[in-house]
């Protein structure tokens, strides 16, 4: 099963349409990804069941009106969703994104200690780490690639992670953001009584799911072994 | 525990709203042209999304509607609340590591059907908020210098996603029950 999702991971792109500049175009490769997948199989299932139970009338409804109601609720976001961004800004003018850098710094060297000291990875992991955790993903990303390019001049096998992309992609696909400011919106504009109250348990879960994306990057390096340096089938 | 989780839930907003422009105000930032400036991107980040939301949103309503969702609740609900999981946050199981603009489309119809201060409601908004689009990152990441072996990266995220749902129950039943 594992294979199959790690194939499949491959041509994957998130469904918000955004999409890395240099990756290939997931429309024209014959994969097919994962979003497609559980999107198909949710509206063909609700139109069979539909068909069984006899509500096709109210599954038409349905449809029609959530379409509408996807708008709506991104409207609603608009407002906090705004207030969040100006307050990141000022954050990130104020320097905050390094400050917060420097204090995580001692911690990351230690996480990624097959890099160097002084290499400039160090720098961008650190100020990608910084930027997530404000919840500046517009921020972050760039310090992102560019920590990924820097690992990569350590890569002595191109085309397969090493163990310190390994570590940095899993530390990014677990969330250690600070105020998850989007889920806050969505609860302010559906009448929530305090729509920060989850902010403390959100941080609780996400120190948790850190600690076990670290812990596996670490753990699981041995089950998937780099090429060996000796014959590499694709040495030039 | 319970009461340190609760005083940041309740202070944490307040200060960063007062803290950030304090701080950046006696950096001599000027404050009020840089928050503008931000918050532009409000309404763009928002409209970004639409697209997602509108999809997530149809299937999930279409799912709703047909009586498909009470199937799966009748199937899988008994084991799924055994783990603390109610049907209407079983989707967001299946999107989260996919999609970041569906998971939150999943968010957006739990806090609708069963409120935004039920169990369910809750849960949905700490999964969402302590898990990250697993695929995606890796896609975008490893894509930019070329990687397609990913190694131990995607089973370390998509263990840490699991984590953060288990965890997200574990908190939100001990927080809110």
């Amino acid at each position: 099963l594992l294979i199959v999702i790690r194939r499949r991971a491959r041509g994957l792109i998130d469904a918000d349409g955004m999409r890395p500049e240099n990756s290939p175009d997931p429309g024209r490769t014959k994969r097919i990804d994962g979003m497609s997948l559980v999107w198909v199989l949710l509206v063909a299932a609700s139109v069979a069941v539909a068909a069984a139970t006899g509500r096709m009338d109210a599954l038409t409804a349905a449809a029609v009106e959530s379409a509408g109601r996807g708008v709506t609720l991104a409207i609603g976001l608009v407002g906090v969703m705004s207030l969040w961004l100006g307050l990141m800004r000022i954050a990130e003018e104020a320097g905050l994104v390094a400050l917060l850098g420097r204090a995580a710094r001692p911690l990351l060297a230690l996480l990624f200690r097959e890099v160097p000291p002084g290499h400039p990875a160090h720098g961008a992991i650190v100020m990608n780490v910084a930027a997530n955790v404000l919840g500046l993903g517009n921020a972050a990303t760039p310090f992102g690639l560019k920590a990924m390019a820097a690992l990569e001049e350590l890569n002595p096998h191109k085309g397969t992670a090493t163990d310190a992309q390994a570590l940095f992609c899993a530390l990014n696909s677990a969330s250690v953001q600070l105020v998850p400011a989007t889920v806050i919106a969505l609860r302010a504009s559906a009448g929530a009584r305090q729509p920060a109250d989850i902010l403390g348990a959100t941080l609780l879960a996400s120190a948790c799911a850190t600690a076990v994306a670290l812990l596996a990057a670490k753990l699981l390096r041995r089950l998937y072994p780099a090429p060996a340096p000796a014959a590499p089938p694709e040495a030039r | 525990m319970a009461a340190a989780l609760e005083a940041i839930s309740r202070w944490a907003v307040p200060l960063l709203l007062a803290g950030i422009p304090l701080y950046a105000l006696s950096r001599k930032v000027k404050v009020y042209p840089a928050f503008l400036e931000g918050a532009k991107e409000g309404f763009q980040v928002a409209v970004r999304i639409i697209p997602a939301l509108v999809a997530v949103l149809v299937a999930l309503g279409m799912l709703r509607a047909s009586g498909a969702l009470e199937a799966l609740a009748a199937l899988v609900g008994p084991a799924a609340a055994h783990l603390g999981v109610p049907p209407s946050a079983l989707p967001m199981v299946l999107v989260r590591p996919l999609s970041g603009g569906a998971a939150l489309g999943v968010v957006g119809d739990v806090l609708r059907s069963d409120g935004p201060d039920s169990y369910a409601g809750r849960l949905v908004s700490v999964m969402a908020g302590s898990t990250e689009t697993t695929f995606y990152v890796l896609a975008v990441y490893m894509g930019s210098v070329g990687i397609s072996r990913y190694r131990q990266a995607l089973p370390a995220g998509l263990l840490a996603d699991l984590a953060g749902f288990a965890a997200s129950v574990v908190v939100v039943r001990a927080l809110f029950g």
